[in-house]
């Protein structure tokens, strides 16, 4: 056990010392806050320059009133189609929306000229005003007074609410459960991979430079396979913890600064254009807060640390034994396949079926299984997830990692005294079942 | 001090020993000799716990192996290597305390090693930052660190120039001098003769021959003797193809049965006899001598 903490003590000073460790913990952090501090400053900064964009409107039917918005204006200052296209091309139009005689059953034909390509946001705004001009119109024709329309008109949103076991309530909203999923569940693919990867360079690293033939008369080779599983695992959870800090306070700095410069309103329809149509709901921030709070974090950060490190050691487990098979690590692609697709199947499950449907018998499964439950359960855990199905998901992937770290163990003891063969799976197969 | 007996050991398809049994005394320096692919180091793996043999015992001290006795050995393997980017002050702990060694202990080892080397400005420089030989020193203090009662170098010299080559040598003598036993694995025959004291060879899996260097070389020598005379009697006969070099006619003459007094006085005849030397055979020929033999069936 001591010779272990020895190697652990090596591989995690070695790395963390290092000035690259030093500038991608620090820099990781500041590039997420500039990243969100440079966006919202651009909005800010268009919102303010962008001038009025004026759009001529021909309107053959006499139905339409478009309205005018903050960023668009609608005029009528000519009859004729050409002469409007021409004012478009002179750049005294920003665009021309022409709508010709037609049928409301089947509206056809209505068609917008621009020099430029128009927004996704400009062509739903004027599609879903034009949509909801002749649904008024077609209810019009039924003989519905337009004030009583007005009174029908209603906003409804759900508020979702579980209730537990003991018929305690809590708010839930999709959208927050599903960036605590996505967040978990990438940080652990990330996570197993940029690790994983470390631990197979380095075991290739003794490998080659053959200090590992004096290693291993010092100790055995299982003990320096866990210790530099568990010393490269400690880099990654330190760099994680400094990164959650770091991301915290700078977060909430700029967020804070920005946010004395915009009321929050304001960010919400930078954020969303819509909000900037639909009645904004003072009581949204509130609501967010509310689902926040009702979210389990003990749960949350308990699991995520325990599929964090079990991720990590079972895939660890097999890096290290790729690493011990091959000479240099271009020769240990052919061997990353069975590493990288349950890794990839979770992730693509993480955004097809658990996000999606989180309590479905795909995602169940996908929760379950070792190979890919670390990065599928964090998708679900916000969610909530019955007890038992967490429960056997981290028994099972506890199993995972002693069966992969035993099979690991037996490739690494023959493999890093190895040289100058290439391995195939039946011959790592073989050191498997080889007594020594 | 280490006895080896019956040891068996091999690999998917080959046969690395077979029957292997040796015994090295305390305090001398044993030449473990042999051709690339003879199992000398699938032996001194087993020695060194690497691997474990098919059958067959390994003891030290009288005590079946066990990990315990890492601590007693130390091992400089021929394909050797150090952490590039570690400091050699880190580098030498870190060894020396896989190796059992207090961290206490450690420093004092490594401050007195380094200084005996003269190498004590090295300790907070890279291994990346230094020459091949200077890291081969290093390499050298890790593994006598721990001042391991038996010691086996393969191929220590490799990557030496002659002078530092010549101090190692020194070290491992005086090491020897302390009470230490050394392993010493090398091709380097000349080394064998001037350090050795008894010697080991494998050839395809297999001993084939062990002694003290004396009585290896006796157990070869081909019983011919190197004769000068000169002041010539009378003619030499022409089988025995002498010439004639510094006022002399020199060739040479196998025993054939009979005692080297009786050759003496035979050759006494001829006229004066300036030289009457015994051919031993250096260790490389005995060497080259025996994997040929092997080769040929």
């Amino acid at each position: 056990m001591g010779k272990i903490l020895l190697v652990i003590q090596r591989e995690y000073l070695a790395r963390v010392k290092k000035k690259s460790f030093l500038i991608a913990t620090i820099l990781t952090p500041l590039i997420f806050p500039a990243i969100m501090g440079v966006f919202v400053w651009i909005a800010l900064e268009e919102k303010g320059n962008q001038s009025l964009r004026i759009i001529e409107v021909i309107d053959e039917t006499d139905l339409f009133f478009m309205e005018s918005s903050e960023q668009y204006a609608f005029t009528s200052s000519v009859e004729d189609p050409e002469e409007a296209k021409k004012m478009v091309q002179d750049g005294e139009r920003y665009g021309f929306l022409h709508i010709p005689k037609l049928d409301l059953k089947n509206p056809k034909g209505i068609q917008f000229y621009g020099v430029e390509n128009p927004s996704l946001t400009l062509m739903g705004y004027l599609e879903s005003a034009l949509k909801q001009k002749i649904e008024d119109q077609k209810l019009y024709d039924q003989g519905i007074d337009p004030k009583v329309l007005k009174e029908i008109r209603t906003d409804v949103s759900i508020q979702s609410i579980t209730l537990g076991d003991e018929g305690e309530e809590k708010i839930n909203d999709a959208n927050v459960n599903y960036a605590i999923g996505f967040l978990a569940g990438i940080l652990i693919y990330i996570f197993i991979f940029v690790y994983g990867n470390q631990i197979m360079q380095g075991v290739i690293e003794e490998k080659s430079t053959r200090i590992v033939e004096i290693l291993v008369s010092s100790l055995k080779p299982f003990q320096l396979m866990m210790g530099k599983i568990v010393g490269i695992g400690a880099v990654g959870l330190t760099q994680f913890l400094i990164w959650v800090v770091l991301i915290g306070t700078l977060s909430s700095i700029v967020m804070g600064v920005l946010g004395m410069q915009m009321p929050q309103q304001q960010a919400m329809e930078m954020a969303n254009p819509e909000f900037a149509q639909a009645a904004p709901d003072s009581g949204e921030l509130a609501s967010i807060l509310q689902v926040i709070n009702g979210i389990d974090f003990v749960t949350l950060v308990v699991s995520f640390i325990i599929y964090f490190l079990g991720g990590y050691l079972l895939y660890g487990a097999l890096f290290a034994a790729i690493g011990s098979a091959v000479d240099a690590p271009s020769d240990a692609q052919q061997f990353m396949f069975p590493i990288t697709i349950p890794l990839i199947v979770a992730y693509m499950g993480l955004f097809v079926f658990i996000l999606q449907e989180p309590n479905s018998t795909t995602s169940f499964w996908l929760s379950i299984i070792p190979l890919t439950s670390p990065i599928a359960m964090m998708g679900r855990i916000s969610y909530g997830v019955p007890f038992w199905e967490l429960a056997l998901s981290m028994g099972l992937l506890m199993a995972g990692f002693l069966i992969t770290t035993w099979l690991a163990g037996k490739i690494y003891r023959i493999g890093i005294l190895m040289h100058g063969t290439k391995p195939t799976y039946k011959i790592l197969w073989k050191w498997v079942k080889s007594s020594q | 001090m280490l006895q080896i007996d019956q040891i068996n050991k091999s690999y998917e398809n080959h046969r690395a020993l077979t029957d292997v049994s040796l015994f090295v005394p305390k305090g001398v320096i044993f030449g473990l000799l042999g051709p690339n692919g003879a199992g000398k180091t699938t032996l001194i793996r087993i020695i060194n716990q690497i691997i474990e043999q098919d059958s067959g015992t390994v003891q030290l001290d009288g005590r079946k192996l066990s990990p315990d006795d890492i601590r007693k050995i130390g091992y400089l393997p021929e394909e050797r290597g150090l952490y590039k980017k570690m400091k050699v002050w880190d580098q030498l702990v870190y060894f020396s305390r896989l190796k059992g060694l207090s961290e206490n202990d450690a420093k004092i080892q490594i401050k007195s090693w380094l200084e005996k080397l003269e190498i004590g400005s090295w300790r907070d420089k890279k291994i990346e930052d230094l020459s091949k030989g200077m890291a081969q020193k290093i390499q050298f203090i890790s593994t006598v660190v721990h001042q391991p009662s038996l010691l086996i170098l393969d191929e220590p010299f490799s990557g030496f120039d002659p002078v530092n080559a010549e101090i190692i040598k020194n070290e491992i003598l005086e090491l020897r001098d302390k009470g230490t036993t050394v392993i010493l694995s090398t091709h380097r025959m000349e080394s064998v003769e001037l350090l050795c004291d008894q010697v080991a060879m494998i050839n395809r899996s297999r001993k084939i021959l062990d002694g003290t260097i004396r009585e290896v070389k006796m157990s070869f020598r081909p019983e011919v003797f190197q004769v000068a005379i000169s002041d010539l009697k009378k003619d030499l006969p022409q089988e025995w193809i002498p010439k004639f070099a510094n006022d002399a006619w020199e060739f040479t003459l196998p025993l054939s049965g009979k005692t080297p007094n009786q050759l003496l006085s035979e050759l006494m005849d001829f006229g004066e006899v300036n030289l009457f030397r015994e051919q031993i055979p250096s260790m490389e020929e005995i060497f080259i001598h025996q994997v040929k033999a092997a080769q040929n069936g």
